[in-house]
């Protein structure tokens, strides 16, 4: 028992896919425009986590090492069809707002970082419990995140009106647009250099496996990249 | 003729794959530190999503739609990418060595670009034939090279800025892809 909440304590902190891993940049930066967007695709993004983790790890023994990639790539992608279906059936308004951006579930490097990197190694309950923890980490901040622009950009939270506008408050709109998800992520990078100072660099132990060197932590495919080159 | 246009300036600049819709976020802050490697990099992408927007559009028109099958398109799509990506690399290495060369390093990155499965879905969504598939894939690519170029043109001339600290490497990168995002909001109007 103690495993598993070690493997949430270190998916929502001491891992945290968005502030710390770096990873899956792309949902994080289209789907914020509002909290309730980024919590819905962080909670969507768990479902499949989960999933996906359970039966890597269920399969993995099956599995031949050389078609590993292709075959968890399927299991992902089943994963997010189903869950595409039931948001679209049960969900439409968060189905609409997402668009795009729920098969693209697929190339979202938590999911196959973590299949390669934890679930294709360790049972499967462990492996539900560490995509858990991960998926509730990267809820967890692209709802900050989302809620962030939101405030700043509309002046609401929760798509609930905080009275701010009534009191003078001029929402800065550039915010909710696509220039503000740059900018949001740039401030929090630049934080979380300015935390990190002094401390040993750690950043090439937080690089994912060779299969996800594509969109991934950039860092990390930058790098990859130099040293061929 | 007028539609093919638009499609090509919606494409390529209204809706730029990575400054508005933040697809293949990954090469461009990754590939983007020098003016040549961006070039090879946009390159690249171009010959991947053009190939990859015909095909799956094919596969799906012929046979998911005949097999009533259209709700297996995520899968398909993502696995005829991956493996396409597998055979441009291999055709290149046996047609055109010199070309593998250039543009060899760049292939496997693609494979999980979400811009390429990004592409392919829109062009179903969008209900687009398959003219207007390979145009959009193309001109989406066209829309990335210039987004890269452009920010490997800036980043050369950052290093030797006077930057704070914290925002040294990635923040004032992202900062740089913000600014150039308000630019292309201008072709909104067009």
């Amino acid at each position: 028992m103690n495993k598993c909440l070690e493997r949430l304590y270190n998916g929502i902190i001491k891992e945290n896919p968005t502030f710390v891993l770096m990873l899956g940049m792309c949902p994080t930066l289209a789907v914020t425009t509002s909290a309730t967007n980024g919590m819905g695709m962080g909670l969507t993004t768990t479902v499949v986590l989960v999933m996906a983790n359970l039966f890597v790890s269920l399969l993995r023994n099956v599995i031949p090492d050389k078609v590993r990639m292709p075959a968890y790539i399927v299991i992902v992608a089943s994963f997010v069809t189903m869950v595409q279906f039931l948001l679209e059936g049960f969900i439409p308004s968060l189905y609409s707002s997402l668009g795009i951006y729920i098969p693209l579930i697929v190339v979202n490097c938590i999911i196959l970082g973590r299949a390669e990197s934890y679930a294709s190694k360790n049972g499967p309950i462990l492996s539900a419990f560490d995509g858990l923890g991960m998926g509730l980490g990267f809820t967890i901040a692209i709802t900050i995140l989302g809620g962030f622009r939101e405030f700043i950009g509309a002046g609401t939270l929760f798509d609930k009106d905080l009275g701010l506008i009534d009191l003078g408050y001029q929402p800065a709109a550039i915010f909710v647009l696509a220039p503000g998800a740059f900018f949001v992520l740039a401030c929090l990078v630049a934080i979380q250099n300015k935390l990190k100072e002094g401390k040993p660099n750690k950043d090439k132990q937080a690089c994912p496996t060779d299969g996800c060197a594509g969109c991934g932590n950039t860092l990390c495919a930058g790098r990859a990249l130099a040293e061929k080159e | 003729m007028k539609e093919i246009i638009m499609i090509a300036i919606t494409a390529s600049l209204i809706n730029n794959v990575v400054l508005s819709q933040f697809l293949g976020l990954c090469p461009f802050l990754g590939v983007s530190k020098k003016v040549g490697p961006a070039v090879g990099m946009g390159a690249a992408v171009f010959f991947v999503i053009s190939i990859s927007s015909v095909v799956t559009k094919v596969i799906y028109d012929f046979v998911l739609v005949t097999l009533h099958l259209e709700y297996l398109n995520t899968i398909v799509f993502i696995l005829v990418i991956a493996a396409l990506v597998q055979f441009v690399e291999m055709f290149l290495k046996k047609a055109s060595p010199s070309l593998y060369e250039s543009l060899g390093v760049y292939l496997p990155l693609i494979t999980t670009n979400c811009a390429v499965l990004g592409v392919a879905i829109i062009n179903v969504q969008e209900g687009y034939n398959l003219l207007e598939s390979l145009v959009n894939g193309a001109f989406t690519a066209v829309g990335f090279t210039i987004a890269i170029v452009i920010m490997a043109g800036i980043r050369e001339r950052i290093e030797f800025n006077d930057i704070p600290k914290p925002f040294k490497g990635m923040p004032i990168v992202l900062l740089t892809a913000g600014l150039m995002s308000i630019a292309f909001m201008g072709f909104s109007g067009l």
